[in-house]
């Protein structure tokens, strides 16, 4: 806690004039130093993230980065095409968002329209619970756990390998279930009462008012909460690290392959002793800026639609 | 909005929770939706107790002594005396640098935000956009500042302070959004009977405000704290990913902590890396969920309302 003892604590004087207190205007001092820790935050992150980027691309092209199909910095024949990390980062997003947005939003609904206040003091803990277990732990419980019943479990033709992209796809959708949750119900419980009212007034069911007025009513804040789960999985690493491996050549067109994403790269690349300033060194940074690139512009997008719904019934 | 699609039902208006007046008609699309939404909840909940039961079951046989009283290894033939004591205290210093660096910035931050600022000025417009992007960088892109920018470019290296300097500014948004919270939910009343007693402002936040926020700000410690604690990615980034046999004794000490421990231990094919990585896994689970425990309790029992 800021523990800073107020200069001059004379309240009785103030009255006749305002009295210049030193101590008052240090300690605002220090609040503002503090506020500022998280723009310089915002600024070493774009710094740290530009130069490397900068020196990167005067190596390789940027038509090349974007456009070849192959990523093989550590190989031979170096290649440095983002496609390959950038599918495999699309397919576990989609995998986790097919999986998490149902989930979530029905949950969602459920603990904003059905459950009694009780059962929601249960159940919302619970969910909290299973928002903080940490990464490491999801991808340990994909890879040992749901990969092995996964294999048994597939049809016929190629099985999914022993990591790949389907299984940290599916644990990563759980983990943004409680994300989703609870920015849905948070969007859900903001629109009024009287709407649902007027609804039941109508002879509406109770489904009826769920999926017509309370859904379409919270359009906005649930989309913010489908682009803030989309954005996390966007950014998670552990779990593709550990489910998904850290294979990396050309595009993988298939899921059940293993294959590296852009964050599991980054962290793949950074375990080895690369030498600083080494072309593969900079890699992580030009990979890093793409992946900040991109879940910046979804949390901008996020941010705002959480925006409009405040403003709408707030 | 969309309300009138509903068929004209003859018999009166159906309240919440109560059948309709006239009769009791079965509606199977609405039990089945309802069961839907039920089922949504329970994966989630399967998901959470399969978990925590495979983790259990798997590390039976580790979870014993040997878990903090043996260092790491890297060895095979040395793994069944091997366990995480020096990820263990690894993982207390950079937890409680992280507390030491993160909660007071983090709540300065919140009262300069709530008690000091005025909104209507564009730096603290901008100041609180910038909080609210912050929190959504992923982590492994701090773990790139610290690779680039506070391990390299400042020197520090790849040490404790620079891993608790990460953690810390990572979870500083999540801080600062639960302190505002809590300093919001003061009601103003309690800060005009203070200034019209002739307290100052700061007085005013000191002695009254900071006071009844406290526990809305614990929880918010709590939790951020714990995020901290299960966070592996950007540690990776900064030289944690060894079997460190020793403990730390300094800020400037190599370190391992439990995260990074549980992933090297992954990484290893032979089962018996497993088990110990399953009984590491336990261990941390166990920590965090007394953390969030004590974080709920204290929000259910302290909370005023106001």
């Amino acid at each position: 806690m800021a523990v800073i003892t107020p200069g001059a604590p004379v309240p009785a004087a103030s009255v006749r004039r305002g009295r210049r207190r030193p101590g008052e205007r240090i300690i605002e001092g220090f609040l503002v130093l503090a506020a500022v820790v998280s723009i310089a935050t915002t600024i070493g992150i774009v710094v740290s993230l530009l130069f490397p980027t900068v020196e990167f691309f005067g190596e390789v092209s940027i038509v090349e980065f974007i456009t070849s199909s192959q990523w093989t910095p550590l190989f031979s024949i170096k290649q440095y095409g983002v496609l390959p990390l950038l599918v495999g980062t699309l397919w576990v997003t989609l995998i986790a968002t097919v999986i998490a947005v149902p989930l979530g939003i029905g949950a969602a609904i459920y603990l904003s329209e059905y459950a009694r206040p009780g059962t929601r003091r249960l159940l919302k803990p619970i969910l909290e619970v299973l928002a903080g277990i940490p990464t490491v732990v999801y991808g340990f419980f994909a890879l040992t756990f749901l990969n092995p019943i996964l294999i048994d479990l597939w049809p016929s033709g190629d099985k999914p390998e022993f990591q790949n992209l389907l299984v940290a796809g599916i644990a990563m959708g759980i983990m943004i279930v409680p994300t989703v949750a609870s920015l849905a119900e948070d969007a859900m419980s903001a629109v009024p009462h009287s709407l649902r009212e007027g609804a039941y007034a109508l002879a509406s069911t109770k489904m009826q008012v769920a999926t017509r007025v309370v859904v379409p009513g919270a359009l906005s804040g649930i989309v913010a909460a489908i682009v803030l789960g989309v954005s996390r999985a966007l950014g998670e690493t552990m779990i593709v690290t550990i489910a998904a491996g850290l294979k990396t050549a050309g595009i993988p067109w298939s899921p059940i392959d293993g294959a590296a994403t852009m964050t599991s790269y980054i962290a793949g690349a950074a375990q080895g002793d690369l030498p600083v300033d080494s072309l593969d060194y900079l890699t992580i940074f030009a990979v890093g800026t793409t992946l900040f690139l991109f879940t910046f512009a979804l949390n901008a997008l996020s941010i705002r639609l959480v925006r409009k719904f405040r403003e709408v019934y707030e | 909005m969309s309300t009138t699609s509903t068929p004209p039902a003859p018999h009166a208006a159906n309240p919440r929770h109560r059948p309709s007046l006239s009769q009791r008609r079965s509606r199977p699309g609405e039990v089945l939706f309802k069961l839907a939404l039920q089922f949504c909840l329970l994966v989630a909940f399967a998901f959470l107790v399969a978990l925590i039961a495979f983790a259990v079951i798997k590390g039976w046989n580790r979870l014993d002594p040997r878990l903090w009283q043996e260092m790491p290894t890297g060895a095979a033939s040395r793994v069944a005396r091997a366990g995480v004591q020096s990820a263990i205290t690894g993982t207390l210093w950079v937890i409680g640098l992280t507390a030491a660096i993160c909660l007071p910035i983090g709540i300065a931050s919140a009262i300069y935000l709530e008690e000091y600022a005025d909104n209507t000025r564009w730096y603290n417009r901008l100041l609180e956009l910038n909080i609210q992007n912050l929190a959504g960088v992923p982590s492994i892109v701090f773990g790139i500042l610290g690779l680039g920018l506070i391990a390299r470019v400042i020197g520090l290296g790849f040490t404790v302070i620079t891993a608790a300097i990460v953690l810390s500014l990572l979870v500083l948004p999540v801080v600062i959004i639960a302190s505002r919270e809590a300093l919001r939910a003061v009601p103003r009343s309690i800060r005009q009977a203070s200034y019209a007693l002739g307290a100052t402002r700061w007085q005013t936040t000191w002695r009254q405000v900071l006071p009844a926020a406290v526990p809305g700000m614990s929880t918010g410690a709590i939790l951020a704290l714990s995020r901290a604690l299960g966070e592996a990615a950007p540690l990776i980034l900064l030289g944690a990913v060894t079997f460190i046999r020793f403990n730390p004794d300094s800020l400037l000490s190599s370190y391992t902590t439990l995260p990074i421990q549980i992933y090297n231990l992954i990484k290893e094919p032979q089962a018996e890396f497993q088990e110990l990585a399953a009984a590491a896994i336990v261990l941390l689970l166990v920590i965090l969920l007394v953390l969030n425990s004590a974080a709920i309790l204290i929000r259910n029992k302290f909370q005023k309302r106001w």
